[in-house]
């Protein structure tokens, strides 16, 4: 076997590749791979974070919804206080209203009535006056007996 | 040999296969299909490796790039076994290694006689086409391997703990063990480079020897009245040693590769 400068040359093509996969080869692929193995340990952790966010989060709502639910009888129970006690305040009122009108009715009535009878009195003293003229046939002096219509007009 | 001349005898015939294409005189030769086999795998191996790296997406890889990665994850794998610190360097190196071994061992399973006849129309009527089984590109690897080791060994002791182990390890630090050490340490040293050399150098010349020796025996059984029935029983062990020999090659390619490993991460222990 010859051992020749043939060495040299294969010697420098060895340490030319081996530069050039550390250089560049190696550090390209273990680069990508690294990167996928942090994107896929980031992506675990993402799911994990999201899966326990869901959990608050689906526990929030449920809290949120018993208390609405709380607040809605609350509300409701209220609500038909409130209703019946306006329905109560109605009624009152109503009566009070009632009552007033009665009143104002009979007060008018009464004030008719009394209208009405000093109407009658006032022509009844006239027809009086003028049925004694009638019969006493003369003339009697309106003037000179005024005091005694009005006395009549007094007693009717 | 002429172009277009068949090999008269066996010895012609191995004796051409095994020939280099040379360029230069004594030492200052050049084994020219030795560097441009060289330069032509270590391209299209590492090339390969380049073109995926450059569009390597930390997305999902599709086929190509899962099979990089799968070659990458396993050098990876490797090489932690062997050296527990930072890989930076080494798991590169082990990479290059076993892409570059593997694809020169490759070039054994190209058929022999389809390769001559090949570069003989091209000209060249010396062309032995992997690079493995030329000592010259073992040995620059494994020596380069050698000064990386010694590089190492500088690097994480010293030259002071560097040659204070050359004389303390493995036996001990007594004045009258510094030479058995020394001794034992020189061929230590020595027999690493070697070792590493002469056995990816010795599986693939044997292996290209056998195909060579298939290959002849075909051509002589069918020449000497054993008609096609004997050719085909040759292209059949010829074959079959094909098959085996992928396995071959992929098991030198990482031989090399570990005992590599090895070799650096031991510069860096200290005794």
């Amino acid at each position: 076997m010859n051992i020749n400068a043939t060495l040299f040359v294969q010697a420098l093509s060895f340490a030319a590749l081996i530069w050039f996969s550390v250089r560049f080869v190696w550090p390209m692929i273990t680069d990508a791979m690294d990167e996928r193995t942090k994107r896929i340990a980031d992506g675990l952790a993402a799911a994990e974070a999201g899966k326990q966010s869901l959990e608050r989060s689906a526990k929030q709502a449920d809290e949120a919804i018993a208390q609405a639910r709380g607040r809605v009888t609350e509300i409701l129970a209220q609500a038909e206080k409130r209703a019946s006690q306006m329905i109560e305040e109605a009624k009152a009122s109503a009566k009070v209203e009632g009552d007033r009108l009665v009143a104002g009715a009979k007060a008018e009535i009464e004030q008719e009535v009394a209208r009405a009878r000093e109407t009658l009195r006032t022509q009844v003293a006239a027809l009086a006056v003028a049925g004694a003229e009638q019969i006493l046939k003369r003339e009697v002096d309106a003037k000179a007996h005024a005091d005694l219509i009005a006395a009549v007009q007094k007693q009717l | 040999m002429a172009a277009g001349q068949g090999p008269h005898n066996a010895g012609e015939y191995i004796g051409h296969h095994l020939t280099n294409l040379r360029f230069g005189e004594g030492f200052w030769t050049f084994n020219l299909d030795t560097i441009l086999m060289g330069w032509f795998t270590g391209l299209l191996g590492i090339g390969a490796f380049y073109l995926v790296a450059r569009r390597a997406t930390s997305g999902v890889p599709g086929p190509v790039q899962g099979f990089v990665e799968l070659i990458v994850e396993f050098v990876d794998e490797t090489v932690k076994g062997v050296f527990p610190g930072d890989r930076k360097f080494l798991a590169p190196l082990a990479l290059t290694i076993f892409v570059w071994v593997f694809m020169m061992n490759l070039m054994d399973l190209l058929p022999i006689d389809w390769v001559a006849t090949a570069t003989g129309a091209a000209g060249l009527h010396q062309w032995k086409p992997v690079p493995t089984t030329d000592l010259n590109t073992t040995f620059a690897m494994s020596l380069t391997i050698f000064i990386l080791t010694i590089f190492f060994s500088f690097k994480a002791k010293g030259a002071g703990g560097f040659v204070h182990e050359l004389f303390t390890a493995p036996f001990g630090g007594h004045p009258l063990l510094w030479i058995p050490n020394l001794v034992l340490n020189i061929i230590e040293y020595l027999s690493k480079p070697v070792s590493l050399a002469m056995r990816l150098f010795g599986n693939m010349y044997a292996g290209e020897l056998i195909f060579m020796l298939l290959g002849l025996l075909g051509t002589l059984a069918a020449v000497s009245g054993g008609g096609v029935v004997a050719g085909a029983a040759a292209g059949v062990l010829y074959w079959g040693w094909a098959v085996f020999h992928i396995l071959i090659i992929l098991l030198q390619a990482f031989i090399f590769m570990v005992l590599s490993c090895v070799y650096i991460a031991m510069a860096h222990e200290h005794h």
